[in-house]
């Protein structure tokens, strides 16, 4: 039972959602919060479909809650700004990623990693401080505290820049954490996807030479042509793989499916890095032996913190970086859903909010 | 029996064996080469009994070379040393660890890190460039390149100053490599056995808080009152492992059989590193999600550099630190290698070989 809570506050909004574990979405009269003061209220104009709404629309995690909009990778204008907001004025390009709340006093917040803020919250299904759902930018309107809101440069287009919300920083901040990003290193990028080929011009742009590890060689020219990456390297041919041993310093595993990490392990060189950016369903197996042997480690990260998320932002607009997108209309959605299932797309889906998205009477 | 070196003046030597998987060690004659001229002879007053010893002696990793002699915690004296040799003269007391032998001009080499070059060479189980074979400490003398020799300093003890030279060092380095000995920080140390007890004690030398993470709830009082260790966590208790989730910065993984890494990435704080020593012959189970939610890493180490030992091996002279050891006889090592299978230690056994070793 939905109740009422959808019409409750100031504002009418409509957008798409998902009502149950089918996943199928469909246009959804909600509301948002007035606009506090410090909050901005933008027009959506555009957001990217990441994997992880797909996860979401159908509650593979076990933590949805439906009616579920979802949308991440945010795009728009400013259309008001609280009385407070410093950073940001009406009319200007911004864009929102995966949270839009913390505690802002934890040692994570203090450090720029709200993040990881245990109380962290997400953009869409989760609790607002009001207690409401949060709803996601597969929709019209978003009214988001200004602390979570990045300014997207004028040289960024806002389609190819929306994914670079959730998909972008999320390759962008291990780059830089694990200290993989200083010219001459060689950096590996397993799967190319959304997170994948963001990772490849992130990596290219930060001056190391990168190889796309791949279980599909149709993909090599695409690799190699247009996302500029260095070398290719089909994962299931063994002879190729006995070939890369130990020559990565570090490689950045954007998979989400099984897969063996020995192999991956192999490939890097000694103190080499892997960093996982996919959650496998059930956990991995890890050999012992190549990570003590050659004082390798394997970590994790997930998104980024506002601080760096702007950076990351900057960073792609000075550097031209921007995704490989399919731009679709609102009703197009499901389909999408349905291709982005089986990885039928170079490299994101971004759905043309402000075009397509059509009022709801 | 072993084959005489190809080519190469051998002289004898005698230790203890095992010459098959049921990994029962017996007396046995061979031979090792004469001193040469970047050569350091030892002879040998006291052996560590490593856990590596016994996965090796039973060939549990599969690579096992017999006849074996084990045995890489090894200390000293001088009795030779080659005319190239300017750190070492005769009557010093020295020790040899895990490695005898490495390239010598790779990066790793060049870097102090010859336990991460492509062509180091183990102290035992092992085979030298010219395909001889080599047998470790539980043997009365061995020759050892004097790149490879440590100086071990006058006021540790020797017989609980051995297990330094593999326990130590592999505790040691990756704390010093990922960051782990910021005073007050909290260090969990997951196993408290040979390299677990070590780790304690150079934690607190460090003056990181440390909590022993255990299986086996009799050791509280050990690890508090004698160890120092500023607590303690049963890890079979649910309620308490839950009550400490995300309060340590990092954690250092002794446990050498195969065990579920999800609670102990539980117990780290965001950006929380675990570092796993143990060499069990079956793949770790990672669970991906707790590394990803908050940025957490999992390392690993390999005993470490010639020149991070000795650092090592001064450092604990300085501090006072040595192993806690049960001192045996070469002829009780077989019931040694039992107990040590059942973990019934505190913490280490050490082959009093200059008293018992005789042919």
């Amino acid at each position: 039972m939905t109740g009422l809570s959808e019409e409750v506050r100031p504002n009418k909004a409509f957008g798409w959602a998902a009502i149950d574990t089918s996943g199928v979405l469909s246009p959804f009269k909600f509301s948002t919060r007035g606009t506090g003061e410090k909050d901005v209220a933008f027009k959506v104009l555009y957001c990217g479909i990441c994997h992880s709404d797909l996860h979401m629309i159908k509650n593979d995690w076990g933590t949805s809650i439906y009616p579920l909009v979802p949308g991440h990778e945010v795009v728009g204008e400013v259309t008001e700004v609280g009385s407070k907001v410093q950073k940001l004025k009406v009319g200007d390009r911004v864009g929102v990623g995966c949270m839009v709340g913390s505690c802002h006093s934890c040692d994570n917040c203090t450090n720029n990693l709200e993040n990881y803020c245990p109380e962290m919250i997400f953009t869409y299904g989760a609790k607002y401080y009001d207690g409401t759902v949060t709803y996601g930018g597969y929709s019209n309107t978003m009214v988001v505290d200004e602390h979570f809101v990045v300014g997207i440069p004028e040289n960024l287009p806002l389609d190819a820049a929306a994914p670079l919300l959730c998909a972008g920083i999320t390759v962008y901040s291990p780059l830089r954490f694990y200290g993989l990003d200083k010219p001459g290193l060689h950096v590996g990028v397993v799967g190319l996807g959304g997170l994948g080929h963001l990772a490849v011009k992130f990596a290219k742009a930060m001056g190391t030479k990168v190889t796309v590890i791949s279980t599909s060689p149709s993909k090599q020219k695409e690799a190699l042509e247009n996302l500029g990456a260095d070398s290719f390297l089909v994962s299931r041919e063994q002879d190729q793989l006995r070939a890369a041993i130990g020559t990565f310093d570090g490689i950045v595993d954007t998979v989400s499916a099984q897969h063996p990490l020995l192999p991956l392990l192999g490939l890097l060189k000694s103190h080499g890095k892997l960093v996982v950016l996919g959650i496998p369903e059930k956990p991995l197996e890890l050999p012992a032996f190549p990570l003590i042997q050659g004082r390798k480690l394997l970590g994790g990260s997930m998104i980024g913190g506002m601080k760096e998320t702007q950076e990351m932002i900057d960073f792609a607009a000075e550097h031209g970086i921007k995704a490989d997108t399919e731009v679709i209309a609102m009703d197009y959605v499901n389909a999408a859903m349905d291709r982005l299932l089986k990885g039928d797309v170079k490299y994101r889906f971004v759905i043309d909010i402000g075009n397509t998205l059509k009022s709801i009477s | 029996m072993s084959k005489s070196a190809e080519g190469e003046k051998q002289q004898k030597a005698f230790g203890w064996a095992a010459t098959d998987e049921s990994g029962t060690l017996s007396p046995f004659h061979f031979s090792r080469r004469e001193n040469g001229d970047e050569d350091v002879t030892l002879k040998i007053l006291y052996c560590g009994v490593c856990h590596s010893d016994l996965h090796n002696l039973t060939n549990e990793w599969g690579f096992t070379s017999y006849p074996v002699v084990p045995g890489h915690e090894i200390v000293g004296v001088a009795t030779k040393v080659g005319k190239n040799v300017t750190k070492f003269k005769a009557g010093d007391q020295v020790g040899v660890g895990v490695m005898v032998g490495s390239c010598k001009t790779c990066e790793c080499c060049q870097q102090d890190l010859e336990n991460y070059c492509s062509q180091m060479i183990f102290t035992y189980n092992s085979h030298n460039p010219d395909g001889t074979k080599n047998y470790g400490g539980y043997s009365d003398m061995i020759v050892v390149d004097q790149r490879y020799v440590l100086r071990f300093p006058d006021n540790l003890p020797l017989d609980a100053g051995a297990p330094l030279l593999c326990a130590g060092i592999t505790v040691y380095s990756p704390m010093k490599y990922y960051g782990m000995t910021e005073a007050g920080k909290h260090l969990g140390v997951a196993g408290l056995g040979g390299l677990g007890h070590v780790a304690v004690k150079i934690a607190k030398a460090f003056g990181l808080k440390v909590t022993v993470i255990s299986s086996s709830p009799q050791k509280e009082s050990e690890a508090i009152n004698r160890l120092g260790a500023d607590s303690f966590l049963a890890s079979s208790d649910p309620a308490k492992m839950k009550s400490a989730i995300g309060s340590m910065d990092y954690i250092i993984d002794t446990v050498s059989a195969v065990h579920p890494l999800f609670p102990l990435l539980s117990l780290l704080k965001v950006n929380g590193k675990l570092v796993t020593l143990g060499l069990p012959n079956k793949p770790l189970e990672l669970p991906v999600f707790p590394l990803v939610s908050g940025r957490k890493l999992v390392g690993g180490s390999d005993f470490g550099g010639m020149k991070e030992t000795q650092e090592m091996l001064d450092f604990c002279a300085k501090h006072n630190i040595a192993a806690d050891i049960e001192l045996i006889r070469i002829d009780e090592i077989n019931t040694a290698m039992e107990r040590l299978a059942r973990s019934d230690v505190r913490y280490r056994f050490v082959i009093d070989v200059a008293d018992s070793l005789s042919q």
